[in-house]
């Protein structure tokens, strides 16, 4: 089983998609002979032309509408946002259109489509090529929400994104793209869109976290267990629908539960996950539901020092994680 | 002044030579019923039996000759809120259309989930619509493009008022179909009013098709209240979509002969003159005088129509107000496939 990057992962996925399915089309900015600006779609262009990766004109709205268009007409699209920080402007083609689809039209028609999206900063990306987009979208009926953050969840959603017969916000933290290594098997396989996965079991508390912050997290879990502290680290995976039994039985066991987003602290997820266990693990609770997220600041800023005041680190979840193991 | 390009000059002499007089009568029959229904449906709203109705009145020729010349059996429309004479003759039936006035269980378009005039049927190839507009015309070229990759030949027309063509999605959407030469008819239905809003106010350009030649595309503009002339230059606009030739915009001049809807008070923004004079443009009434003129229809066979549509319209209103309303706990059905 080779080691790849998440990058890697995802280009793989596409791959065999592609190869797998004649309805399967890749449309965004520079997917084409460039490969992405990120080059994730690379050598795909050349091995699968024009008519499967497509240049699309350099516009958000149809790059999603086209591809709601598209879905309906018997293929499978993936849209690709060069940033998520660009998908504003698709934002009613998206939430008003892909998602509402199905039930406006009562069952009769169905938006199978997938929207890849590099989101999150820590990479000098300033305002406006750093953003964490995923609470606005997994408020919203109708469509799913997936975060992975490892290559082998990575390959496995987007496989099962592009089969499902529903609008899927693929969301790609752009800091893991090269920088997270994993093994990913050979054969086909999927991981099902909805299950967390619990990457690190333990004991004293519950951490909940998806993408970059994963790894943050189970760095910082990592110095706790130096310190004697049991940290159990929770990878939400999927952000709509979210897994409330895993959530909630794991803050159950452990009766001390830390969310952790890069994302806006307020209306982020945290508050969605502090209130499920709040509703449905009360009385299990030793302590209350932390929060740990991006500071309400409009975006996240260019300059170094004011980008590291921003980003959750493995030292500040550290030390959100000692003062909840401690309460 | 309108822009036409060389190949899509229209003449309605062309088609009216070409067309067998069943078909011309057939035509008529959709435009008839078109109107019957949409007065019927303004009763019942004034009769407080149906809370909203939004017009086709005064657009029938645009949309039953641009219908005519699309494949009944093969292509996708994406029709605006004003399309009732369209969805007709791909194949809504009256009934269908009262169950969505009702808000009825059975309402093929939406179940009684949307307002009525949001038409949506997958069996018709009709798709699905939404109230902010212009979103179609990006969904179209992207129906289109499908349709490209895979290599089929279907057409797909939509339409949209000329309030719209200040919206992105339609740059955006006639862009990209011009870019690929995708086989997508852009019909813009234009009525000069964006709800109160004159097109003067909407672009400072007296012709929606003046547009096309900046998409690399050809634009024609055709009196939209003439049923033959719209049918010859949509079926020359679906000819070069299937040849895959690309895309073409067509600017339909119509009337608007309602207020923007049933909530509308159209006498604050609209002269007595002006609401007096635009009924000398119905097209059914044009179409009728065409019909008698050539001998195709007498008047009396027109008002034997009308009755017969009065008697269908008729039934399909107590058949849908009879249907069931949705159960309350069908609201949590269909928000995922």
């Amino acid at each position: 089983m080779p080691e790849i990057n998440l990058l890697e992962a995802i280009r793989q996925g596409l791959d065999e998609l592609l190869a797998q399915d004649a309805r399967v089309f890749v449309f965004g900015e520079d997917v084409g002979k460039l490969g992405g600006v990120f080059r994730v779609t690379e050598g795909l262009f050349a091995k699968y032309g024009p008519l499967r990766i497509i240049d699309a004109p350099l516009a958000e709205s149809v790059i999603v509408g086209a591809c709601v268009g598209a879905a309906m007409n018997g293929t499978r699209p993936i849209a690709e946002i060069q940033f998520a920080d660009f998908i504003a402007p698709a934002f009613n083609q998206l939430v008003q259109e892909a998602a509402r689809i199905h039930y406006r039209s009562n069952g009769d028609w169905r938006v199978p489509m997938v929207v890849r999206a590099p989101y999150g900063g820590g990479i000098h990306g300033a305002l406006y090529h750093s953003q964490s987009i995923e609470a606005t979208y997994a408020h919203v009926p109708g469509l799913k929400v997936v975060a992975p953050a490892t290559p082998y969840d990575a390959k496995g959603l987007l496989k099962s994104a592009v089969e499902d017969d529903n609008p899927v916000l693929f969301l790609e933290h752009k800091k893991t793209y090269r920088l997270i290594k994993g093994h990913v098997p050979d054969h086909d396989y999927r991981v099902p869109i909805g299950p967390a996965d619990i990457k690190r079991p333990g004991e004293d508390i519950s951490v909940y976290a998806y993408g970059l912050m994963l790894h943050y997290c189970l760095e910082a879990a990592q110095l706790l267990a130096a310190e004697g502290v049991s940290v159990e680290v929770v990878d939400l995976r999927t952000l709509r629908p979210l897994d409330v039994e895993t959530i909630v039985e794991s803050a159950r066991r452990t009766g001390k539960a830390l969310v952790v987003h890069e994302d806006n602290l307020t209306g982020g997820l945290g508050g969605e996950i502090a209130a499920l266990i709040a509703e449905h693990a009360f009385e299990a609770l030793d302590a209350p539901v932390m929060r740990l997220g991006g500071p309400d600041v409009p975006a996240m800023p260019f300059a170094k020092p004011l980008e590291d005041a921003f980003m959750p680190t493995p030292a500040k979840i550290a030390a959100a994680m000692r003062k909840l193991a401690r309460y | 002044m309108a822009v036409m390009s060389e190949a899509l000059v229209p003449g309605a002499a062309d088609a009216s030579a070409e067309l067998p007089t069943a078909t011309l009568r057939e035509m008529f029959r959709f435009m008839l019923l078109a109107r019957v229904l949409d007065e019927r449906m303004w009763l019942l709203n004034r009769a407080g039996k149906a809370p909203f109705v939004i017009s086709c009145q005064g657009h029938e020729a645009a949309q039953v000759g641009a219908a005519f010349a699309l494949a009944r059996d093969k292509d996708f429309t994406l029709p605006y809120y004003r399309g009732l004479a369209t969805v007709l003759v791909m194949g809504m039936t009256p009934t269908e259309v009262m169950l969505s006035l009702f808000a009825r269980a059975s309402d093929p378009n939406s179940g009684g989930r949307q307002m009525p005039a949001h038409y949506s049927s997958r069996r018709l190839r009709i798709i699905t619509q939404s109230s902010p507009v212009g979103t179609q015309i990006v969904h179209a070229a992207g129906v289109g493009l499908a349709e490209k990759i895979k290599g089929g030949d279907a057409v797909v027309w939509t339409s949209f008022g000329e309030g719209t063509t200040s919206q992105g999605d339609f740059h955006e959407g006639i862009n990209l179909a011009a870019v690929h030469k995708l086989p997508v008819i852009f019909q813009c239905e234009n009525n000069e009013y964006a709800i109160s809003v004159p097109q003067q106010q909407q672009m400072a350009i007296a012709s929606v098709a003046e547009r096309a030649p900046a998409y690399g595309i050809p634009g024609v503009s055709v009196d939209g209240t003439d049923l033959l002339a719209v049918y010859e230059v949509t079926r020359r606009a679906v000819e070069r979509a299937r040849r895959g030739d690309g895309p073409t915009l067509l600017e339909a001049r119509v009337v608007r002969l309602t207020a923007h809807s049933s909530d509308d008070n159209d006498r604050a923004y609209r002269s007595q003159r002006e609401l007096t004079s635009m009924r000398r443009s119905d097209p059914v009434a044009r179409f009728a005088a065409f019909l008698h003129e050539h001998a195709i229809l007498s008047e009396s066979e027109a008002q034997a129509l009308r009755a017969e549509l009065a008697a269908e319209v008729e039934a399909a209103t107590v058949a849908a107000e009879a249907a069931p309303l949705p159960e309350p706990e069908s609201l949590f059905d269909h928000v995922y496939a």
